[in-house]
């Protein structure tokens, strides 16, 4: 081994220049609008979730993720993204099209009769990204473990990142799926929970109090670490980064992301209101000028 | 009328095992997750044989059928194993977002299916699994009547792309189709060819059927038996080819009348050809407690059934 071998390691890519951060910030404020203006024109949607959700998923579509240019149904040789609550598909579906998989004109077409980009997630009208329908909640961590363990079957050493909501813990099947993943040792795995404390009924501790969310996925034996900030984007890149660090050692692991939802829109902040609804002509106006046109609307 | 023989008693459950065996050897994709019911199921094999390729998944059915869809992202092709009643109904809308509309290649393959589970009554005996299944778009439907049939079924779905409901049950019954079939999805097999009424039976009921057909042969009516073991998509042609023929049918299957096989009948001889029919099922009903053949005998599932029925839709006619 030549000298030169010997000090070869991979790195994670540095730490952001402020340029760069800059322009991601500047991809989150023009999401945020992809966001205000799908569920806008189609008068619904879900928003309050989507926008609480830009920075996570602009920090894994374009830092975190190692995926290939052409999208495949397979994934090999790439990692995997699975949203398992599907109704923020606006943010999902902008930070797609923003990252390449589809026209971002397409984002035009939210909702509506013979789109790809039904309401819910589906990989049915075949849009690339989509690997898998959701929707109905609390599929997402199951689906994601099958996948994991085909990763390790194929000698894939690529990660399994997985979303889910705070409020949709309360479907059973997450329980099942987070004791089989720690059980089977399912280490390259990262489910993050999009813990905003609302849901549709009103704050989770109201609707049904959850508990110590921490405290249960440790007892179910993950490995559990928190981002404090989780619309605050290098807080969401670090916080990942360290998430993907601790992969590979026997644990599954999950991230606690603590979110505002409605986060970027003032009058749509703190509140379980706009978790489902859209938006009128004046509010969205009110919306779009707390975020203004960053790399240009579709 | 051609002569069937009943080479011993199997298992239709064991025909899975062994069909799953082979796949073991000869496909190295095909995995298989099982839900604590691994003997049952006759899973040891292939889990003895491919400890790497087989999932316990523990009591939760849910996760297990997300967990299948999830490993076809990649390449597997998995088979879930657990009994009919917690393979459909207990989740149905894991199959219904996660496997048929993500359109996945996953086997849901389904034991103890019917009321010939027997003692443990009608918590575990599913007589709604076809109806839930053939509902969802895409999905196919298949239900085997012996051991050989359910193991070249289960070597031929794996081959198939696109999710799969295969139907097998519990008790040992007739072994009588042969041991080299060539198992094609969705193409019925012509058991015996008579001209005064069509009887199409699935499952455990085809070999009654056949056992009908000789009694009303005594009485000297002609009988055409068709074997479906493919629900969905149905052999429309051969079941009119029959019925053109014959002018009347009996259908007979181990399930509720409502969404059973006989409505799937019902349907293309309404669309076709208009036709009296009728049924040998359960007649919207839970199952009990009791062995399969005193099971077989209240429910009227068995030849004696079958026969009542032709002589009933012969006079239809």
């Amino acid at each position: 081994m030549s000298l030169v071998e010997c000090f070869t390691f991979e790195v994670e890519k540095p730490i952001k220049s402020m340029s760069d951060l800059q322009n991601l910030e500047a991809l989150v404020t023009q999401v945020r609008r992809d966001i205000l203006r799908q569920v806008h024109k189609v008068n619904s949607g879900h928003p309050g979730g989507s926008l609480g959700c830009a920075e996570f998923f602009v920090a894994l579509y374009q830092e975190l993720m190692d995926r290939n240019d052409d999208f495949s149904m397979d994934g090999k040789n790439e990692d995997l993204f699975f949203l398992s609550n599907g109704h923020i598909s606006p943010v999902f579906y902008s930070v797609l099209a923003r990252s390449g998989f589809f026209p971002v004109e397409e984002l035009n077409t939210f909702r509506l009769l013979n789109s790809r980009l039904q309401g819910h997630p589906t990989t049915h009208e075949g849009l690339p990204g989509i690997r898998m329908a959701s929707g109905s909640l609390g599929q997402g961590i199951s689906v994601s473990i099958g996948a994991a363990h085909t990763k390790k079957l194929n000698n894939d050493s690529h990660l399994v990142y997985t979303l889910c909501g705070d409020g949709e813990l309360q479907e059973g099947q997450n329980w099942e799926a987070i004791m089989y993943a720690a059980g089977n040792k399912i280490d390259n795995l990262i489910v993050t929970i999009d813990l905003n404390g609302q849901q549709i009924d009103g704050s989770t501790d109201a609707v049904l109090p959850m508990g110590n969310i921490k405290a249960k996925f440790e007892a179910f034996g993950w490995d559990v670490l928190e981002i404090e900030k989780g619309n605050d984007l290098t807080s969401v890149i670090s916080g990942m980064k360290n998430a993907k660090s601790r992969t590979g050692q026997g644990k599954p692991i999950c991230v606690l992301l603590h979110t505002i939802m409605g986060n970027g829109v003032g009058f749509m902040m703190y509140t379980h209101a706009w978790h489902g609804k859209a938006p009128n002509d004046e509010q969205l106006e009110i919306g779009l000028s707390q975020n203004p046109v960053t790399l240009g609307d579709y | 009328m051609k002569k069937y023989t009943n080479t011993g008693n199997k298992d239709t459950r064991s025909g899975f095992g062994a069909g799953l065996t082979q796949l073991g050897k000869t496909n190295a994709n095909v995995v298989a997750l099982c839900a604590d019911l691994t003997g049952s199921l006759k899973m040891d094999e292939f889990k003895e044989n491919h400890p790497e390729r087989f999932f316990q998944t523990g009591i939760a059915e849910a996760n297990m059928i997300g967990m299948a869809a999830g490993m076809t992202i990649g390449g597997k092709v998995p088979f879930t194993g657990t009994f009919a009643n917690f393979s459909t109904g207990r989740v149905y809308d894991q199959i219904r977002q996660s496997v048929a509309y993500s359109d996945k290649n996953v086997k849901i393959c389904a034991s103890h299916a019917g009321v010939t589970l027997g003692e443990d009554g009608a918590t575990h005996q599913i007589l709604e699994d076809i109806g839930l299944m053939k509902m969802l778009p895409g999905m196919t439907v298949i239900n085997t009547c012996d051991y050989n049939q359910t193991k070249a079924a289960t070597i031929a779905i794996a081959e198939h792309k696109g999710p799969v409901y295969l139907r097998f049950g519990r008790p040992k019954v007739a072994n009588f189709t042969p041991e080299d079939q060539n198992f094609q999805i969705g193409k019925a097999v012509h058991l015996q060819v008579g001209r005064d009424v069509t009887i199409v039976a699935t499952g455990h009921l085809v070999w009654e059927a056949l056992t009908a057909a000789e009694t009303l042969n005594e009485q000297g009516i002609s009988v055409d038996v068709i074997n479906i073991h493919t629900i969905k998509p149905l052999d429309n042609k051969a079941i009119l080819d029959s019925v053109g023929k014959t002018g009347c049918v009996v259908t007979a299957e181990e399930h509720n009348y409502l969404g059973g096989l006989g409505e799937s009948v019902s349907r293309v001889l309404a669309q076709n050809a208009p036709t009296p029919q009728e049924f040998v099922a359960t007649n919207d009903t839970f199952g009990e407690s009791g062995t399969p053949a005193q099971l077989m005998e209240k429910y009227e599932l068995n030849a004696e059934a079958i026969v009542k029925a032709a002589l009933k839709v012969i006079a239809r006619k």
